[in-house]
């Protein structure tokens, strides 16, 4: 079974809301968590996720200047910050299809409907940290691979042109403590 | 607060494509991660942290009657600007903020069908663009709803007047959003 180091991990939790920010920092200092940082809006959100760098960003999705999906935008812009590809959770109360599949579309790695609990968080962050994806960068879209499980079954035309992408290995964690040496 | 140690810049491996790229980063959380023996819900969860982050947020909940009246509060001065003013953009944007809210906290806060009937308030703003078209009294019945549920301390799934209330507000707002734009909403 998989304990999580939520000790080493680094947290960013971004919700104009201040009672949803104190409901989440609880949950993850409860699960052992130390580092939590907290910010308001998209804008103070994206500022603290370059100040910050943050293993993992869980943002709110309605916010005044720019919302979580224009944040998770800026920060999928390869090149243009330190981690474009950190784990997103989003985490809102708009849970229609709709909405699940446009922040998917904008790079969020899990998306997590409110009301929240402690079992619905812990597993969305057992995902990104056990189960990492290979991002996929085409002229409209990078993120996560939104491919999750192989279908055998699939009988559509295939959208990805080229040779097939989905063996690709994940290269093993360099190791926080080393990678900060 | 002192800016923490950065981590190295993460070099990813490419593997390009007709018309996209692969791209396996070398940084990822898999680090923070470790077999152990621990103790494991039928999910294979690990019970410990759960039931360690239950327990913080049982100790916040003392707090939850104080930030729901909050909220309320959000959504009355919300309802007092639309009695003022009418629908326009803000008060629109207040109301349904106030609303959308209430949706994703009453629940955690112990007053599950109060989300409920936010949630139909929200679907009803979000049905319907015109401010003209909107049902004000429809509106005002989900606020006041709301309202009665807290100031009762009606928590919980199970009072019979409140999930009346819930039933019948959800009911009239589907109905209102066929009658209106042809098609009831559009949450699951």
């Amino acid at each position: 079974m998989i304990r999580i180091d939520f000790n080493r991990l680094r947290f960013l939790v971004i919700d104009d809301n201040a009672h949803m920010r104190r409901i989440v920092r609880t949950l993850l200092h409860g699960f052992g968590a130390r580092e939590v940082y907290e910010a308001e809006d998209g804008a103070a959100g994206l500022e603290a996720f370059t100040h910050y760098m943050p293993d993992i960003v869980i943002t709110d999705w309605s916010m005044p200047i720019f919302d979580g999906l224009e944040l998770t935008s800026m920060i999928r812009q390869p090149g243009a910050n330190a981690n474009p590809y950190v784990a997103i959770i989003m985490l809102t109360g708009h849970s229609e299809k709709k909405r699940v599949l446009e922040s998917r579309d904008a790079g969020i790695t899990e998306f997590l409907a409110k009301p929240i609990s402690a079992k619905a968080l812990y597993q969305r962050i057992l995902n990104v940290v056990v189960n990492p994806r290979p991002f996929i960068k085409t002229k409209t879209f990078f993120g996560p691979d939104r491919r999750r499980n192989h279908n055998s079954s699939y009988v559509g035309p295939e959208r990805r042109k080229g040779e097939k992408a989905d063996v690709i290995k994940v290269q093993p964690l360099l190791d926080k403590t080393k990678s900060s040496v | 607060m002192p800016k923490p140690k950065q981590p190295a810049l993460d070099e990813a491996s490419v593997q390009g494509f007709k018309d996209h790229e692969v791209i396996t980063p070398t940084r990822n959380l898999k680090s923070f991660g470790r077999k152990a023996k621990i103790r494991v819900d039928e999910f294979g969860f690990d019970m410990e942290a759960i039931e360690r982050a239950e327990a913080a947020l049982a100790d916040l909940s003392g707090e939850f009657d104080d930030w729901m009246a909050k909220e309320v509060e959000r959504l009355t001065k919300a309802r007092d600007a639309i009695a003022a003013t009418g629908l326009n953009a803000d008060t629109r944007s207040a109301l349904y903020s106030a609303a959308h809210d209430i949706k994703g906290e009453a629940a955690t806060f112990g007053y599950p069908l109060a989300a409920r009937i936010a949630d139909s308030l929200r679907q009803l703003l979000d049905g319907i663009d015109d401010d003209q078209a909107v049902p004000l009294g429809l509106v005002l019945q989900h606020v006041e709803a709301v309202r009665a549920i807290v100031r009762e301390g009606a928590k919980g799934e199970d009072h019979p007047l409140a999930i009346a209330m819930a039933d019948q507000l959800g009911a009239a707002t589907n109905q209102k959003l066929i009658a209106i734009t042809g098609a009831p909403s559009i949450a699951p």
